[in-house]
């Protein structure tokens, strides 16, 4: 039987002549060896960055929202565009190992394993803007539809604030949950591999006893697929009802139909985005250039062109709604956004999100590691700015001119906001050191049909 | 070696006797006699052993530590006995007088268990009846004022009253045996009683003589009277009588003379509804744009020196005379219509002039006697008595002092070295008087340079009278006790006279021998007195006209009041002078005008700055500027822009420092752009740049008052020649708008006169939008309400509405105030409002009129970015035009704040209220961005017990102020108006009691009861005869925002404005 290994069109998935004891050598280095200069360098940033995110975030709790640059016009400003922010980089993991397992696409095996843990990280500081927005964080309970004694009081389901806080707890628990079973068989590898007693111990409880038998492997297979069909609708669910708390408002520039198809295509790029920036910085410090390729990245930034070239569409047809609509609100909030006291957010935007993806189309460019991190990184900071658009230039100048103001961001703002990017990074270091950063033994299932080993044994 | 040592208690331990080991193993080597000890031999028996004491011990210590986490115990001590009016939860009202020497008012005080917490207008005033000024609103706060002296002071000492009493006495004593001048400076002198009293007084000591000086002077009006008349008053207006009015320079409506008065007539005359289509007119020659002018019609914009000249040419241009004049040039033609116009109105017409120069005010009256005003629209016969100040005089006492020649200064309610031009000498004169005595409530500017201080109390806590105009008589009660060691005044006065009558009795005395006698329909003096008292005005509508003068007029010859003195009623001769000498002087003044010209104005918050250290009016947003919290130089803004300064407000706009110069008088101040004021002239307010009025108001701004000069016997207040320099430093403003145009935005509608009597629905035409028949099964247009995709609410008992008309709203800001103190609406301080974080439950929304709209862009081919632009650009001087808006929650009947909140923290009431729920709330301030109204305010900080925020809510007496039926907000939750929803409540319970349900116009909101001009009504819609269901109807009727469908129960009435033909 031929395969596909002998095919010219596609080019392998895994590089150099690996074996499968060779990939787990691989993936397990970075959780058996010791940790190297440059990581204790980069955690000792994260962390301390973390800790002062932490510190604004207690400040904030303790003398009150004020601290903040919001005030009685801009009710919401970094806060939520930081949490729409994280909310749509969270987008890539599920539809990396969601929706592309249903498409089957193979290439997904290398990346799967970190974009999903991107997104649990990238919601968990997503949540925090939601709750920590909160006049009166000590409330926060109060958004879930418990039962209570303050007098039969329930929650507003005619909110899409509520409908927030279900979209992103369902679409947490989810991902976690996908993220955890695929790694169930990995934790058994480094188990297996594990000399130390005590850690072979945690692993163990962390493989849940796992034995590699038929039958758990078949039950993992089923599993596995149930959570991808599952995780897929949430991939577009969430952010659609993310776009619904400007959409559903009366503010213009908020109250737009297209919000969308437009925030999660906005979603997969930024998350797309955040995945390459990452990838690219992985693949060096833990030596996975064989399994993170050219060619993953190159797939990747076909579907950031396409996204991109989405939110482009979108960006255009707003302008053109807000014209056609013939509603003065409409087209002062956007000719406003363009040239107001703002202009330097929307063309920022413009900048990082509808151009720089556009040189993609140059196969040298696609082609390169180092341009592809840096557009990401334009595009991560356009994303930013989509966000900061949408929220404070639409707020900022509303219906009646009495109320026009700015927003200033303070230090608290700035603190918090560089504060979760310490999170997430101090949450992804320990991640790559402790848990298998590629999805081991799906990655050996296509060592057969994608690598650039010859000596396949058994024919 | 030393460690093998070792050390042993007895020879047993160290032999290690058995008997030793076996008693090692007990805690106490033999049996402790503890149960015989305490008496009790059956303790041995008991079940509990050690270990159930520790379980008890334990037990104890952790209840009564969980006990003591309790929180803390807050005292509400009952009243041991009851007094019988007071019940606890019932406000009780109490008709009072207010008079601070610069406003009056007839006012009704609310009390709450003993404290006073809410001022408004006094129905039964016919003055104000019922309306109120800000500064009258917001005095209830000053009772409140830490910086209040708290007992008598002698040489800037504490001291007591006896010590005080026995020095001034004694001093006094022997000033008079010795011929030495005692001098009273007061404010105008309107109360009989003080007038009595001082009368008292002089007989004691014979050399008094009393000064009166008015902060700001009106002797330039009384002065020209007398020219004019050959009498010596001030006339009260009768705006309500006019068809026609012109402002000369005179802010009648804000504050000049009797604003809430002037306001109320005037709105009266601008009252529209379908019957009667006519409004008077109103035209304003100014140069700063005041609140008046920004309610004209038609506004001249001309230059502080030219006022004088616009008077003289109307006059000739009105009588076809020839006064010496000068032409104004651009200005002419607009002056020889307005004569047109006024010559046609003739016995309708009224032009008042805000200048304190007699020449020109004797140039005005001539007006008015041409235009047959006296007697119509003008009332010699009922003069007012508030302004008596004699600048003169007072400039002679400064020079009297300065020589020594002064033994004694009694200073009652003013404050000359702060408000003097010369008030640095005026304290260095001071320094010559052997006693000076302040009556001030707190060591002010004036205070600190008296040896003594006999603090007055506060009028909420004082007996007074009031004698404001001819036949005007208002009796003032106290509302609380004192709530320091402060005597009265006029008990002050009485002391050193040897008289030791207190002031109840004595007012009493005094108007049963003055104001009784006049009286009719009662049976006894008693009677009279508690039907005053209770009305809070002299009782009996019939004795309005005639009162004999009280006690001043019977004081012996040798006492000489030298106030703008009250003769005996002269004919109404008209003289009317020299007017064409008048004229002269004022061309010949004119004529020197040059370089910059100043004007010195009040500002409806800070006044004369007599109540500077009250955070409600700092932070009451100047009804023009909209700037908080400082005072500034006023310049028009395209001249700022060729001197190369900032125009634009915003939180991290530096507005430019210059210094201003005028002679010896120099303010260090940053500019701020006043659209309408004409190039080449600058305007500072009064009443900043204090710096002895107490924490809040110390070191704001810089003082004015020198600016003022002293020119032909009576204080000016605009000035030429002045220098401005250049940019020397940055500022911050904060302002609670910084954008000034609507932005082609129907937000304010407007017709005019003439557009509204063709149609009702001028500029208010239907918002129709096109429909799809399939869907809404609607042909052709239908309105948004029609277009309505949601339920509505049934509102089956009341449903509440407000109607604002636009055409009454004179901007002046007396309703903010009323709902800061109704509903404990914190102040946040200057740095909070820069950041646009203001509290204010409502606000008056101020826009300024653009040259550029839709039709001129269209016209001009201009491009969308450079319409915007040039939107956001108020008109020029002269074509300049202003509307105001209140804008509280508008109450949305689908309301987009309900929709979006995740806990249900605001809902819909069954009376269409949109309710907030302050503890439920958990402050996602999703509800504040989706309101298109922007009238949600957020708790970015815990305002109240917060040092940061050092206002009235910080201090133990501050907070007395509160109104106990709201309640005050914690940090983190939403806020917004709520109707007044105590006092829906209340009334709702007050109709129960009778088994009735509440009449229209038996609830009134805060706003609607501090309004001057009635241009806010409240009511049932349901109720079918209501005012506000009337108001429904009327065809100028619209809601803000329609277009966005969210219903609101608050609406608008077109703003109608009466321009003439070619203005249109």
């Amino acid at each position: 039987m031929e395969h596909h290994s002998t095919a010219t069109v596609r080019q392998p998935l895994i590089l150099g002549e690996k074996t499968y004891h060779q990939i787990s050598e691989d993936i397990s280095r970075p959780i058996e060896g010791k940790a190297n200069k440059l990581f204790k360098v980069v955690f000792t940033i994260s962390a301390l960055l973390a800790l002062w995110g932490v510190g604004c975030f207690a400040y904030t709790i303790g003398t009150g929202i004020g601290v903040w640059g919001l005030n009685k016009t801009v009710g919401w400003a970094w806060d939520i565009t930081n949490f729409v922010w994280w909310v749509g980089i969270g987008h890539a993991g599920t539809l990396i190992s969601a929706i592309l397992l249903l498409f089957r696409q193979r290439w997904r095996m290398s990346i799967n394993r970190s974009a999903e843990a991107m997104t649990i990280f990238a919601v968990i500081c997503a949540a925090l803007f939601p709750v920590m927005h909160m006049g009166r964080v000590w409330c926060a309970y109060w958004v879930l539809p418990l039962p209570n004694q303050f007098g039969s009081l329930w929650v507003n389901f005619n909110s899409p604030l509520l409908w927030d806080v279900f979209a992103i707890s369902t679409y947490f628990s989810v991902s976690l949950v996908f993220w955890y079973t695929g790694l169930i068989p990995d934790f058994a590898t480094i188990r297996d591999r594990q000399m130390k007693p005590r850690m072979r111990k945690i692993y163990n409880i962390l493989s849940f006893g796992w034995s590699g038998s038929a039958k758990q492997w078949s039950r993992f297979e089923e599993v596995s697929l149930v959570l991808a069909g599952l995780s897929t609708p949430l991939v577009l669910s969430v952010h659609t009802i993310v776009s619904m708390d400007f959409a559903t408002s009366v503010i213009p520039g908020w109250h737009t139909t297209i919000f969308p198809p437009y925030f999660v295509a906005g979603a997969i790029f930024s998350g797309f985005a955040m995945v390459l920036t990452l990838l690219i910085i992985m693949r060096k410090v833990l030596h996975l250039e064989d399994y993170i390729t050219i060619q993953h990245v190159e797939l990747m930034n076909k579907i950031i062109i396409l996204t991109g070239s989405i939110v482009g569409v979108a960006y255009l047809t707003e302008l053109f709604t807000s014209w056609y609509s013939g509603v003065e609100y409409e087209q002062y909030a956007f000719l406003n956004r363009a040239t107001g006291p703002y202009w330097w957010s929307y063309w920022s935007m413009m900048t990082c999100n509808v151009i720089t993806p556009q040189l993609f189309w140059f196969k040298k460019i696609r082609k390169s590691f180092i341009a592809t991190f840096i557009i990401s990184i334009f595009v991560n900071i356009g994303m930013w700015f989509e966000r900061f658009v949408i929220i404070v230039t639409s707020l900022h100048r509303d219906y009646l001119p009495s109320s026009w103001t700015m927003f200033h961001p303070t230090f608290v703002d700035i603190g918090i906001f560089i504060g979760t990017i310490g999170i997430f990074f101090t949450l992804f270091l320990i991640f790559s050191r402790t848990f298998p950063v590629i999805a081991l033994s799906e990655l050996k299932t296509i060592m057969k049909t994608t690598s650039e080993n010859p000596k396949q044994p058994h024919h | 070696m030393s460690n093998s040592k070792k050390y042993w208690k007895g020879i047993e331990e160290l032999q290690e006797t058995p008997e030793f080991v076996k008693l090692q193993q007990n805690e106490f080597a033999e049996e402790l006699p503890v149960d015989k000890f305490l008496g009790d031999e059956s303790i041995v028996d008991t079940s509990t052993n050690r270990r159930d004491f520790l379980k008890f011990l334990g037990f104890s210590v952790t209840a009564a530590s969980l006990a003591a986490c309790e929180t803390p115990v807050r005292k509400a001590i009952p009243y041991l006995n009851k007094p019988e009016e007071i019940t606890p939860g019932v406000a009780n009202y109490y008709a009072s007088t207010y008079w601070d020497g610069n406003d009056f008012a007839g006012v009704l005080v609310k009390t709450r268990e003993g404290r006073p917490i809410k001022v408004d207008g006094n129905e039964l005033c016919s003055i104000t009846k019922g309306g109120s000024h800000a500064r009258v609103q917001a005095s209830v706060l000053s009772l409140y004022d830490s910086a209040r002296i708290k007992g008598a002071m002698m040489n800037g000492k504490e001291s007591d009253w006896k010590a005080v009493d026995a020095e001034v006495s004694s001093k006094l004593a022997s000033i008079a045996a010795a011929g030495g001048a005692v001098r009273i400076l007061t404010s105008s002198l309107i109360s009989p009683s003080m007038k009595s009293a001082i009368a008292e007084f002089s007989v004691k000591y014979p050399t008094t003589q009393v000064i009166t000086y008015d902060t700001i002077s009106y002797k330039g009006i009384a002065d020209a009277n007398l020219a004019s008349f050959g009498k010596s008053f001030i006339p009260t207006y009768n705006f309500d009588k006019a068809d026609f009015i012109v402002g000369i320079g005179c802010d009648f409506l804000a504050n000049w003379l009797s604003p809430v008065e002037h306001a109320r007539q005037y709105a009266a005359t601008r009252k529209l509804n379908k019957d009667e289509k006519k409004m008077s007119r109103h035209v304003q020659i100014e140069s700063l744009l005041t609140v008046t002018g920004s309610n004209a019609d038609k506004r001249i914009a001309v230059k502080p020196s030219q006022l004088g000249l616009s008077v003289v040419n109307l006059y000739n241009k009105l009588t076809g005379s020839s006064l010496p004049s000068k032409s104004l040039d651009t200005k002419d033609a607009a002056i020889a219509e307005l004569a047109k116009e006024l010559n046609a109105a003739k016995g309708k017409a009224l032009v008042v002039c805000g200048s304190n120069d007699a020449n020109i005010q004797q140039v005005v009256n001539a007006i008015n006697t041409h235009l047959g005003a006296y007697g119509s629209t003008i009332n010699k016969d009922v003069e007012d008595y508030t302004r008596q100040g004699n600048d003169a005089a007072v400039n002679a006492l400064v020079a009297e002092m300065a020589a020594g020649k002064v033994g004694a200064l009694l200073i009652h309610n003013v404050n000359p070295v702060y408000t003097l031009p010369n008030g640095a000498a005026f304290k260095d004169a001071l320094s010559k008087v052997s006693l000076s005595v302040s009556f001030a409530d707190r060591v002010d500017e004036t205070a600190a340079a008296c040896k003594i201080v006999a603090p007055d109390h506060h009028y909420l806590e004082s007996w007074t009278d009031a004698n404001p105009r001819k036949g005007h008589y208002a009796l003032g009660q106290p509302t609380i006790n004192p709530l320091f060691g402060t005597r009265q005044v006029l008990e002050s006065l009485l002391t050193w006279a040897g008289n030791t009558t207190n002031a109840h009795d004595y007012i009493s005395k005094v108007w049963e021998t003055t104001v009784y006698p006049s009286s009719t329909g009662f049976l006894s003096f008693n009677d009279f007195w508690f039907r005053s008292l209770h009305d809070g005005v002299m009782a009996s509508a019939a004795a309005a006209s005639v009162v004999a003068e009280p006690v001043v007029s019977a004081l012996p010859e040798s006492i000489k009041i030298t106030t703008t003195a009250i003769p005996a009623p002269v004919a109404a001769t008209v003289i009317n002078g020299d007017i064409s000498g008048a004229a002269s002087a004022i061309v010949a003044k004119a004529g020197k005008a040059s370089g910059i010209e100043l004007v010195v104005y009040q500002k409806t918050g800070a006044g004369v700055g007599n109540q500077a250290n009250n955070p409600w009016l700092q932070e009451l947003p100047d009804p023009i500027t909209k700037v908080t919290w400082d005072n500034y130089v006023l310049m028009n803004p395209e001249e700022m822009k060729e001197k190369g300064f900032n125009t634009l407000m915003g939180q991290e706009q530096m507005a430019d420092v210059v210094e201003v110069k005028s002679g010896s008088a120099t303010a260090t101040l940053p500019v701020v752009a006043q659209p309408g004021l004409p190039k080449g002239v600058v305007a500072i307010a009064l009443g900043y740049g204090r710096t002895a009025a107490g924490k809040t108001a110390n070191g704001i701004g810089a003082n004015a008052f020198p600016f003022v000069s002293f020119t032909e016997g009576t204080y000016n207040y605009i000035a030429s020649g002045v220098t401005v320099s250049e940019s020397k430093d940055k500022y911050q403003i904060a302002a609670t708008q910084t954008h000034h145009t609507m932005m082609g935005r129907e937000i304010v509608k407007e017709a005019t006169l003439a557009e509204y009597k063709k149609d009702s629905k001028a500029g208010n035409e239907d918002l129709l939008y096109a429909t799809n028949l399939t869907t809404t099964k609607i042909e052709g247009k239908a309105t948004a309400k029609e277009l309505d995709l949601w339920g509505s609410f049934e509102n089956k008992n009341h449903f509440w509405n407000m109607a604002i008309d636009l055409n009454s709203c004179i901007g002046c800001g007396s309703c903010v105030i009323s709902c800061t103190a109704e509903n404990n609406v914190p102040v946040v301080g200057k740095d909070e409002v820069r950041r646009s974080r203001e509290m204010h439950w409502m606000r008056i929304d101020r826009y300024y009129s653009s040259d550029m709209n839709e039709e001129v862009a269209e016209k001009e081919g201009v491009g969308a970015i450079d319409k915007f632009l040039k939107m956001e650009v108020p008109s020029s001087a002269d074509t300049i035009e202003v509307v105001f808006q209140p804008v509280m929650c508008q109450h949305c009947n689908h309301a987009p704040c309900e929709t979006v909140c995740p806990v249900l923290a605001t809902t819909h009431s069954l009376e269409g209220l949109n309710q907030m729920t302050y503890n439920r709330c958990i402050g996602t301030r999703y509800c504040a961005n989706n309101c298109p109204y922007k009238v949600r305010r957020f708790n970015w900080f815990r305002y109240n017990e917060n040092v940061e925020f050092d206002f009235n809510m910080y201090d133990d007496l501050g907070k007395m102020v509160l109104n106990p039926d709201v309640t005050v907000r914690s940090r983190g939750v939403m806020e917004k108006c709520s109707m007044c929803v105590q006092r829906i409540q209340a009334g709702k319970l007050e109709a129960k009691k009778n088994s009735s349900r509440p009449k229209d116009g038996s609830i009134k909101t805060a706003c609607q009861q501090a309004c001057p001009t009635n241009a806010i009504t409240f009511g049932d819609f349901n109720d079918q005869q209501s005012e506000v269901r009337k108001a429904w109807n009327n065809e100028r009727k619209y809601q803000l925002l329609e277009e966005v469908g969210t219903q609101p129960s608050v609406f608008y009435l077109t703003k109608i404005r009466n321009k003439s033909a070619n203005e249109a």
